[in-house]
């Protein structure tokens, strides 16, 4: 069958409660609309705090994700819990949608290794920092399900500068031929760090790249949580009847730096931020909860506590954590490992004591 | 004991291995239909199925990084890369998550796979099928290297390796794919990593090497009138550090030959080694006989760049005379 370039409009649920309406988005539930909002919220609560949290110099260098809940939120609410994530630094604190403890990715940004978790446990790999390398991790796994007989899918996240990376290709092309059911999640925002997206790429849109793997591609508008879910469900149900991947380009704006370590002023349109900020995700949902008569502000603010406690009980479980034992530094790099490990702590305890 | 050449030997050691465990699969370029360009995996589809011996597109990051993916939907990937030049964009991957990951999960996740690639030069080939990369590999946390030199060994170490919780690179002398010849153990046969291997014993001056550098060793030790030690190390990560101190001892004279490149290449961490901990052992200085630091040459002057009889020759007389 014969793949067409994507859509040029971006796809949208949710409308702006004057000339846009809202539309609606079947089989989800009041429910699932509610517990979509606790998602957001969770999501925007871990980020804010963890900018506080660092200020505060109790985590180190953090990658805000501000505005890129909805994309988050969205598209894990139509996974299964067997499908498998695959994070970039951006999406760090994704697995907290899985049950993840906040802790553990405080910890990871604390340089910890409680940083550490099982990927089993959650079906979540582990935070990919080099920008597209875990591509091919999530095309692989999603492959090696196929085989098995078994119906998971996987996704992976990644921003609009990692579809320059050799990785990425790789990963797509591989997936692609495989017929693997992946989700290859762009989050657009346009920025890479400082490089603008007319510097990265001469392509039109991020989504025609798909057509060169011979699959499909779909523009969606990155702050509307609903139209997000639906995409990514649409992908999945795709996936799962043995058609392979699709290629999610949701585009939205950053509008916070790209790190705590950042300072966008010399590069950014500070105006254009402020815009953006105007019609950022989670305000837009709870305004469309609110038209459909979902939401109150007590419901809101109960949501929001909530989540406060959850951020509140994690930065203090990742502070109570001690001192990591020097043993850490060598009991997990092998499952055999060499000799040589034991006669090196045994050298570091004597000299640096502990 | 059949009689196999090196390259049928890790063939046999393959189809041992897939018909074993059922988890192992067999990934890489031309390595189905066609059985590998080198022959290594022949038969393999045929018998295990095009799932368990896959043909994937061209593309060595591509080949490791779902590699990785592979093993946490349980499989044990062997990842063939044809050639070992041709691997430098697998380095990637190998570098920022094959060695790391089981790391990064607390030991929570094994990443029992295999990347294998013929090395090593002297056989007349166009720029770039000629290289000995094992420091690269050597070099990076998180990975084994192991370095076949005989027939038996190629076999052993490749079931070592697949069977090996972490990932492990194993490096076969592609010179010896058919040029040699050697008694190999029929059915399952598992050389263990880390564990090196005793040539021949001599009293007056130890050589050490491996992989391709090995047959070298035993023709200079034929050319020299002299008792000569061979040491093949066999397993590059984890060091059997004790046998080769044990080996270095029983003459205080090492040559160390390799065909890499000098420069930080893994004979000096051999001669580190042999500086740090058996100093009072050695009558002589350490030297190492290896390619020179220029990228490997067009092949009508490839036998001036590696090592050589001639030049091991030389190495052992200037010991001996020290």
């Amino acid at each position: 069958m014969a793949v067409l370039p994507a859509e040029r409009d971006l796809r949208r649920v949710i409308g702006d409660g004057e000339a846009v309406p809202d539309g609606e988005v079947e089989g989800l539930s009041e429910n699932d609309l509610l517990e979509l909002h606790r998602w957001l919220v969770l999501l925007r609560t871990y980020d804010e705090r963890s900018l506080v949290y660092h200020r505060q110099g109790r985590i180190g260098t953090y990658a805000i994700f501000w505005n890129h809940e909805a994309m988050q939120a969205g598209s894990v609410y139509a996974l299964e819990r067997d499908d498998w994530i695959f994070p970039s630094y951006r999406e760090s604190a994704i697995g907290l949608l899985r049950g993840m403890p906040a802790s553990t990715v405080l910890s990871w940004w604390r340089g910890h290794p409680a940083g550490w978790w099982n990927p089993l446990e959650f079906n979540v790999g582990s935070i990919c920092v080099p920008i597209g390398t875990h591509v091919p991790h999530a095309a692989g796994l999603a492959w090696g399900k196929k085989l098995r007989g078994e119906s998971a899918c996987s996704i992976a996240y990644f921003g609009d500068g990692a579809t320059s990376e050799g990785s990425f290709h790789e990963g797509a092309n591989f997936a692609a031929v495989m017929r693997a059911p992946l989700v290859l999640f762009c989050n657009n925002n346009q920025w890479a760090i400082s490089t603008p997206l007319e510097a990265q790429t001469a392509a039109e849109t991020l989504a025609d790249k798909a057509v060169g793997y011979g699959i499909p591609g779909v523009r969606v508008d990155g702050a509307d949580v609903l139209a997000v879910f639906e995409a990514t469900r649409e992908a999945l149900a795709r996936a799962r009847t043995g058609e392979g991947p699709t290629f999610i380009e949701a585009v939205t704006y950053r509008s916070a730096p790209h790190a705590t370590a950042d300072d966008p002023a010399a590069y950014i349109d500070a105006a254009r931020v402020e815009e953006e900020k105007e019609r950022e995700c989670l305000g837009r949902y709870e305004a469309y909860l609110r038209r459909l008569g979902l939401l109150s502000d007590e419901a809101a603010e109960a949501v929001r506590a909530e989540a406060l406690e959850r951020m509140r009980e994690g930065i203090a479980a990742a502070e109570a954590e001690p001192p990591p034992d020097l043993s850490l530094l060598f009991s997990h790099a092998y499952a055999n490992p060499p000799e040589s490990f034991g006669s090196d702590l045994a050298e570091l305890r004597r000299v640096r004591g502990g | 004991m059949a009689e196999l050449t090196l390259v049928e030997a890790i063939n046999d050691g393959f189809h041992v291995e897939l018909d074993r465990d059922p988890d192992v699969m067999v990934m890489g370029e031309d390595v189905g239909r066609a059985g590998g360009v080198f022959r290594a995996t022949a038969g393999l589809r045929d018998r295990f199925g095009p799932q368990r011996c896959v043909d994937t597109p061209l593309a060595e990051a591509g080949i490791l990084g779902s590699a990785v993916g592979l093993c946490m939907a349980g499989w044990r990937p062997v990842c063939e890369m044809q050639y070992d030049a041709f691997s430098y964009p697998c380095l990637d991957q190998l570098i920022t998550h094959v060695g790391r990951y089981r790391w990064r999960t607390g030991g929570a996740m094994a990443f029992p796979l295999v990347v294998r690639m013929p090395y090593g030069g002297g056989v007349r080939a166009p720029e770039l099928h000629d290289d000995s990369p094992e420091a690269y590999y050597a070099h990076t946390p998180g990975v084994k290297v192991a370095i076949p030199s005989t027939p038996a060994d190629a076999k052993g170490l490749l079931a070592a390796a697949i069977r090996d919780p972490d990932p492990v690179v194993v490096l076969e002398p592609k010179l010896h794919y058919r040029t040699m010849r050697g008694e190999v153990p029929e059915g399952e046969h598992v050389v263990p990593l880390g564990e090196a291997r005793v040539v021949r014993e001599g009293d007056d001056v130890t050589l050490v090497a491996y992989g391709a550098m090995v047959p070298l060793a035993e023709a200079a030790a034929d050319a020299l009138d002299a008792s000569v030690e061979i040491l093949d190390i066999r397993t590059l990560k984890p060091l059997d550090e004790e046998a080769l101190r044990a080996a270095a001892a029983k003459t205080g004279r090492v040559v160390i030959i390799q065909e890499a490149p000098r420069t930080a290449g893994y004979g000096a961490e051999l001669a580190a080694i042999l500086a740090e901990k058996a100093m009072l052992d050695l009558r002589a200085p350490v030297v190492r006989v290896t390619g020179y630091d220029v990228p490997y040459p067009y092949w009508q002057i490839e036998d001036a760049y590696m090592p050589s009889v001639e030049r091991v020759v030389d190495a052992v007389r200037k010991l001996l005379e020290f």
